[in-house]
Order: C-alpha cells, then structure tokens, then sequence
C-alpha cells in the first residue's frame, strides 16, 4: 500500500505541473542526448584510430640524383630499424602505375607526366605510428632522401576535429544539465509548495522522511528516465537517418556504429539522468522542505 | 529549562520547570508572547532548549536527533487553532490520511476510523469535505485525527480561538472525554470561560515565568 501511494503520488505529481514537467523532460533529454553522443562519439574515434593506424604509412621518397649506393644503404639502414615493420620499395614504374590509378579520372594530368618523372620511394609500416617523428629526425639528413611524407599528420587533423566536436557535444550537455538541474529544482519547489499542506500534516503526525521525500525524489527520477528514454530514441534516430541515411556516403570514412554501442551507452545516460535528478530533488528539499 | 530565541532580546522561557503526570489535563495560560507556545514545540521536538531538558514519556528529547522525531512524534497528537485540515479530503480521508503515512494499512484504517469519528460526535458525516462542516465539526475531525492512533499525550494549541463559545464547550467536553481514556491533555489558551469551567489544573506563565501553578483553578 505504501508504495502504491508513493507511485500514485509521483504520477499525481508530474501531472499536476504537466508544463513545467514537460519542459523538465526535454532539457533532461536534449542534455543526456548529448552526452550520450559525446560518448559514442569517444568509442568512435577510438574505434577509427585503431582501423587508420594500422594502416597507416611513412613515404620516404628519394630525389632524383639518388645513387645505387645510397639506396642500398637506406634499404639496410631501414630494413635493420627496430622501429621499422616492414618496408617496400617503390619505383619509378611503380610509383607510376599508383599514380595513374590515383588519378584515372583526370587523364590530362596522367598525360603530362611521366614515368622518369615520379620520385622512387620507401613505403614503411611503423611498429607504433606515433614514433613518426624519430623516424622523421633519423632519416631526413641521410643521402638520397628528398622529403618524408606521414600519413599520420593528416590523420591527426581529422581527429582534432573530431575530438572538438566531440568536446562541443560534451559542453552542451554540461549546459543542458545546468539548465536541467534547474528545472528539477524549480520543479520540487513548486511541489513542496502544492503539498505543503500535507507534509505538514505528514510531519505532524509522525510519518517517516523518507516517506515525506520520496514522491518528490522519485517524481525527479521518473523524469530523468523518460528524458533518457528520449535521449535513447534520439540517439536511435541519428543513427537511421544520419548514419544510416544522409551520411552513408561517409561510411569507409567513419567507422559504423553499431546497435550495441547505443544501447551499451544508453544505461550511462539512464544512470547519470536518474541520479543527477534525485540529488537535484533531494538536495532541494533540505532547503524546502525541513523534515 | 531556558529557551532563548536568536535575535530575541530576553528568553522566551526563563528558567522554567513544570512537570506533568500522566493521564493530567492541563491549561497554559498567559498573554500572547509570554511562551506558551514554545512549551509546546518543545513537547514536539521542534525546538530545543538552551538549558535544561525535556522528558516526554519518560525519555529524555532534549538531545534526541532529528530522525528519531518521526517515530516519537506518533505518540502524541496535535490540535491547532486553524485546525489543519486537508481541504480536498473528506473527514474520513483526513483522519485516514494520518494513519497510512505512519504505515498502518487502509484495513486498520476502515476499522479504526469510523469509530473514532463515532467517538468525536461525527457519525454520519465521515464523506463531508471539511468545507461542508462547520468550524465546530471541522475541530471535531482535527481531534479525531489527533487521537487516531491513541497517543499518550494530546497537545491542543487554542484549539478554541476560532470558535464561538458553545461549540467550544463541545469541544472541551471532548478533550474531557479523551482525557478519561488515561490521555494526557496539554491545552493553550486564552479562553477564561473554558478554564473557569473546567477547573482543572492551571499553569499560568506571563513573561516566559511561571507565576502560578493551581490544582484546580480560575483564569485569574
């Protein structure tokens, strides 16, 4: 019976103050879709840092005037570096059978060049991609290399963009959560305000506090689930229609993102709504409430 | 015990020390401000005091902590001026009311109930909202939700200021009625024909002292 009032209570209450409960719900939602977003999103780049790197590869190209010798020198010197996973050649017919391939559509440009022209090159998978830079310092005084090219240093570009919009998404939630938890609190107050009446009876006559507290704790709670729930289907549409949809051109680019990751990432915006609402609500009621 | 109040310029109860047997009825009285009222919250926990204590039921409260106040208050009930009813509930709702938030069933509560309106004078009237009862009847359910749960001790805070002088002698025979089941009954008032007519104990304070304490007295 108890709980049955506590329940009633809360939906009773929520109903009560059904506009500032809506308005409640939607910074709740707008916020923890954003955080969930902001989460995925760190699984994301995460996910992509691995597939690129992997993959990723140093050009040493050699200039023009390159010695026989300087070249089995540097084919040595790479071949016995610890850093160094593996290394390809690439020469001149090689390098040119790549670039014609690069460039099939603009036949004019292949036209123009030719196969004396294009540089010979290392291709070196890295054993850590990040070590670019001592690979870099090492190699670029050595004869017979022209320019040291790393992939890496366009990755990174995408990746501070990601990671900004990343923190962008993440700052609106923070803000939708302030705006949020101070609705939750507006929200009590008015309902301790509506209840007084009867909490004063409840406290006159011996009822216990958290018997007093809990339908205004809960009626946060229950909000911050919904506005989670909202966040979820809100999730759920970006990836259908973004992802799935509009974006897709974008998928060898963007790593896909799974059904699991949303709903891996879905009891995290449940659990921080929930709880942020109910020490929202709780808090206030210390100041409002007095039990 | 003392009680001085923050920003209060002298004590609101200097030094006082009344005791209070069980099953006694008891009139406070004095002029408005001389501390009455702070007797009574002090009976209810809500404020302690500088010096001395405060032994209600034979336990000592003055140093009780506040969580414990829930479960100590169930053993006294309370009867204000403005009654305190919950205007959206009927008097079987209200007295009701005051025993589902202490946890008790709504089976105990439809045996119980009905008969403690009985015993107020208000059977028949149990699904009347407090607006369609008068302010006699309204005071009636106040008493009745007070007593619900039998408490040891009744504090009654002027529970006649707002009523006229024939109801509150119903009142009082009411009070009287509660206080031959063994409850005892603590009252605050400014009523001279109430205590004139009853004549029983009367504690008079007047500047937070007390300056008569009578077995069976007069107004004064």
């Amino acid at each position: 019976m108890r709980v049955k009032y506590v329940l009633s209570e809360v939906l009773v209450g929520l109903w009560r103050n059904v506009t500032m409960s809506i308005a409640m719900i939607i910074t709740m939602a707008v916020s923890l879709t954003m955080l969930g977003a902001s989460g995925l999103m760190y699984r994301q780049v995460d996910d992509m840092k691995d597939l690129y790197y992997k993959n990723i590869e140093v050009s040493i190209f050699l200039n023009q005037e390159v010695s026989e010798q300087e070249r089995t020198d540097l084919d040595g010197k790479l071949k016995n570096d610890p850093l160094v996973k593996e290394v390809l050649y690439v020469n001149k017919d090689e390098a040119y059978k790549r670039f014609k391939e690069m460039y099939q559509d603009a036949p004019d440009l292949v036209n123009a060049v030719k196969p004396d022209q294009l540089p010979e090159s290392f291709r070196l998978k890295l054993n850590n991609p990040e070590q670019y830079k001592n690979i870099y310092d090492q190699y670029k005084d050595t004869a017979g290399v022209d320019e040291i090219v790393d992939q890496s240093r366009l990755l990174d570009k995408i990746f501070n963009i990601l990671t900004s919009i990343q923190n962008i998404a993440l700052a609106a939630a923070i803000v939708m959560a302030i705006a949020a938890l101070l609705l939750v609190a507006n929200t009590i107050q008015v309902a301790a305000y509506s209840k007084r009446r009867e909490v004063a009876v409840m406290k006159l006559v011996g009822a216990s506090n958290w018997f007093i507290q809990a339908p205004f704790v809960l009626e946060a709670v229950v909000a911050g689930l919904i506005g989670s729930l909202l966040g979820l289907v809100a999730l759920v549409a970006a990836k259908y229609l973004l992802f799935d949809g509009s974006l897709s051109a974008l998928q060898g680019l963007l790593s896909p993102i799974s059904w699991g990751d949303i709903l891996f990432i879905f009891p995290l915006m449940a659990g921080v709504g929930g709880l942020v609402s109910a020490a929202t609500a709780w808090i206030t009621l210390r100041f409002y409430l007095r039990v | 015990m003392t009680k001085t109040y923050p920003k209060a310029s002298r004590p609101s109860l200097d030094n006082v020390s009344v005791s209070i047997e069980k099953g006694e009825f008891v009139f406070f009285i004095g002029p408005s401000g001389s501390g009455k009222s702070t007797i009574i919250k002090m009976l209810l926990h809500e404020v302690a005091p500088n010096k001395g204590r405060v032994v209600v039921n034979g336990k000592d409260v003055t140093s009780m902590r506040s969580w414990k106040r829930p479960h100590f208050r169930r053993s006294i009930g309370c009867v204000f001026q403005d009654f305190r009813l919950l205007p959206n509930r009927t008097a079987y709702e209200n007295v009701a009311f005051a025993l589902e938030v202490i946890g008790k069933t709504k089976a105990v509560a439809r045996r119980v109930v009905p008969e403690v309106l009985e015993l107020v004078g208000l059977g028949g009237k149990e699904h009347r909202y407090p607006h369609e009862l008068s302010g006699g009847e309204q005071q009636r359910v106040a008493v009745a939700r007070a007593f619900v749960n039998r408490p040891l001790i009744l504090l009654a805070d002027e529970p006649t200021g707002n009523l006229d002088p024939d109801t509150s002698i119903e009142i009082m025979r009411l009070l009287d009625r509660i206080n031959r089941t063994g409850t005892t009954v603590v009252m605050v008032t400014h009523d001279s024909n109430i205590v004139n007519q009853m004549r029983r104990r009367v504690v008079e304070i007047e500047s937070g002292r007390i300056v008569r304490d009578q077995a069976r007295g007069v107004y004064g």
